[in-house]
């Protein structure tokens, strides 16, 4: 109740508007959305390329987070620019999971919206020139059964 | 001739030996008679005299007390400082309870001190729900102009609605009351109590309260909840975290729960926490597995392979790397001759060498097998006793009909039993202890103590096994031995606390 109302206001300010690089892919239910990113500037680790990011809500969104992590789609051959890779990022997992303190509750503002979480994930891809995965990568993805909001990230490195 | 104060902490006997500032058993000491000959008397004196060596002074805080002690804080700081007490609570939280350093930090830069703290430095405004016309939420993005809203100090202003959910999620899901911070995007502003009460509902206004008081004791470095299940207590003592080295703190909770204030694991005098924590971890982990690797099997001198000879002669040739050698003394097989297989060099070098450094990891093994099976062996006895103990009661009443002696005459089962549990639990201790000690002109005296104690535990713990029908007998015995028991106890605990706290003890670990 509280999170639907919520919701459905945003997303009609978003099918009235939304900044250049961001769209909607899917918000067919309260539920959970897909959203379309680009980086915009001339970052060679991202040029070209489009990233979806999916936004699950719990009922108690937005005092709650919502889980927002990047998802793959392999290209079709009737639809060869549906690629949508997991972006390389010290803080994006392989699998998508992203470590970010603002998804987290101790990070998190009811202020935020759907919106304004795309915008940051953004400008964290914008501002990083490493080529590379968090460390252990390969253990967490392999290992790794927990739900993203179920993790106890560490927030360590501000710089990026 | 005794008191009823001597009774009683006699048939409590767990409150006799480490101190009694959390009990006040005294006021049901007059529904026993005065009759009760335990001879326990003399011993009772002893104890009470003045405090052991081993213990330490320490109070029982309940849920009210500590509170109490809370607000007496908070009041005492925000009339020093001319603060609501509200704020002066979320400044003395953020300086950890540490009230000279928060004080003096304060009168140097107040604004830099209350910004810190998450406080800001506006104090005129009393903060109230009200309506502002043309006000949207960031929220939940209502709008309208009978909407009640709320904001801190800070300015950021939203739906009294969405406070409360935003306060509940906080509070009951999360488990947050000290540092509650303001709705608003990056704002830091601490959400203090009174703004809370507008808020919330009573209930919640509760667990907050608790979750505080609960971070009061973890911030305080002489408070320690009782780690016993289900216990709302908490223990005061002084003992800090660089004395445990000289002291082992035990103490006990208003629950009767004995627990060491250093690192809150159950009572484990006379070892000291350090020990313990490098005890259990060795038992724990597989160490000793590797050690019994290196006690039953060899390695190849030259590869380091190892090695089980499960059979045959003498003559090795390791598969990995072809290296020939002798079982019997590790040295070069062809050093032995074409046909010696029957191996009498001893005092060739290159076997003697090989030789030594598994005689010492076998010898290491031996010894600290030699101090873990009696560790274990008090602890599973311990259980045993347990598990007698809670057939006690059913003892107790049938020796009541068999033998026609009273309740209050049957309770020295109950006395014996307590004290074994206590002892064993030292005894147990005094093995992980003496693992650890290395030997100086004071650990002869140490092993005495602990045969004289363990020879009496045992001995008690025979006779109470006894059949029903015997214990009325032996009552006189039992009872002269619960109290040698006991003085035993004493005399090993306050030994070996006297010998740490004067550092006399040397060990052979680095610790």
């Amino acid at each position: 109740m509280f999170a639907s109302k919520r919701l459905s206001k945003e997303l009609i300010k978003m099918q009235e508007h939304l900044p250049p690089g961001i769209s909607i892919f899917k918000a067919e239910n309260l539920e959970e959305w897909q959203m379309d990113i680009e980086v915009l500037d001339d970052n060679p680790l991202y040029r070209g390329e489009t990233y979806r990011l999916k936004f699950t809500f719990g009922s108690r969104y937005p005092i709650e987070p919502p889980e927002v992590q990047f998802i793959e789609v392999q290209a079709t051959e009737s639809a060869p620019n549906s690629k949508r890779p997991i972006p390389i990022h010290p803080h994006i997992y392989s699998n998508g999971i992203i470590c970010l303190d603002l998804l987290g509750s101790a990070g998190w503002s009811p202020v935020q919206k759907v919106e304004s979480i795309c915008m940051s994930i953004q400008s964290m891809l914008t501002a990083n020139q490493k080529n590379e995965r968090p460390p252990g990568d390969s253990d967490f993805v392999t290992y790794n059964r927990r739900r993203p909001r179920d993790i106890n990230f560490l927030y360590d490195d501000d710089n990026v | 001739m005794e008191s009823d104060d001597d009774f009683m902490s006699v048939a409590s006997s767990h409150d006799d030996f480490l101190g009694t500032q959390g009990s006040d058993d005294e006021s049901l000491g007059d529904d026993f008679g005065d009759d009760f000959d335990g001879g326990f008397s003399k011993d009772k004196d002893i104890v009470t005299t003045a405090r052991k060596p081993y213990e330490v002074d320490f109070k029982v805080l309940s849920p009210e007390d500590i509170e109490r002690e809370q607000n007496l804080q908070v009041n005492e700081v925000s009339s020093i400082l001319g603060l609501p007490p509200e704020s002066a609570a979320i400044l003395l939280r953020f300086g950890r309870w540490n009230r000279e350093k928060l004080i003096e930090s304060y009168m140097d830069h107040p604004e830099r001190t209350l910004d810190d703290a998450g406080l800001g430095t506006n104090f005129e405004l009393t903060p109230k729900t009200e309506a502002v016309p043309g006000f949207m939420c960031d929220i939940c993005c209502e709008d309208g102009d009978d909407l009640e809203t709320y904001a801190m100090r800070c300015g950021h202003r939203f739906c009294v609605d969405c406070y409360r959910h935003y306060l509940a999620q906080k509070i009951r899901e999360e488990g947050e009351a000290a540092r509650i911070q303001c709705p608003g995007n990056g704002c830091h502003m601490i959400v203090d109590s009174k703004s809370l009460g507008l808020l919330v509902t009573d209930a919640l206004k509760d667990r907050y309260r608790t979750l505080l008081t609960r971070t009061y004791v973890d911030d305080k470095e002489n408070l320690k909840w009782c780690p016993a299940p289900n216990c709302e207590y908490a223990v005061d003592c002084p003992v800090k975290q660089r004395e445990l080295a000289l002291i082992v703190p035990t103490v006990q909770c208003e629950c009767k729960h004995h627990f060491c204030f250093g690192c809150s694991l159950n009572d484990h005098q006379p070892a000291p926490c350090q020990l313990v924590k490098m005890w259990l971890k060795k038992c724990e982990d597989d160490s000793e597995t590797a050690n019994w690797i290196s006690a039953n099997t060899k390695e190849c001198p030259k590869c380091n392979s190892t090695i089980e000879k499960n059979g045959g002669c003498n003559h090795m040739t390791c598969r990995k790397c072809k290296h020939e050698f002798c079982w019997m003394c590790m040295g070069l097989w062809s050093e032995h001759g074409t046909s010696w297989y029957n191996c009498n060099r001893f005092e060739e070098k290159s076997g003697s060498d090989a030789r030594t450094a598994q005689a010492r990891s076998r010898a290491s093994l031996e010894r600290y097998l030699h101090y873990y099976n009696r560790y274990a062996n008090h602890e599973q006895s311990a259980k045993l006793d347990k598990d007698l103990y809670l057939k006690t009661e059913k003892k107790m009443t049938s020796l009541q009909s068999q033998s026609g002696l009273s309740w209050i005459e049957v309770q020295f089962l109950d006395t014996a039993s307590q004290a074994l549990q206590q002892c064993r639990q030292t005894l147990k201790w005094t093995y992980a202890f003496a693992y650890y000690l290395a030997r100086n002109n004071l650990t002869e005296i140490f092993e005495d103590n602990q045969k004289d104690l363990e020879m009496a535990v045992e001995s008690l713990s025979e006779m109470f096994e006894k059949p029903v029908p015997e214990l009325a007998n032996l009552k006189v015995d039992i009872l002269d031995k619960t109290a040698y028991c006991n003085k035993r106890r004493v005399i090993l605990l306050s030994d070996t606390a006297e010998n740490l706290k004067n550092s006399e003890w040397t060990f052979n670990v680095d610790w």
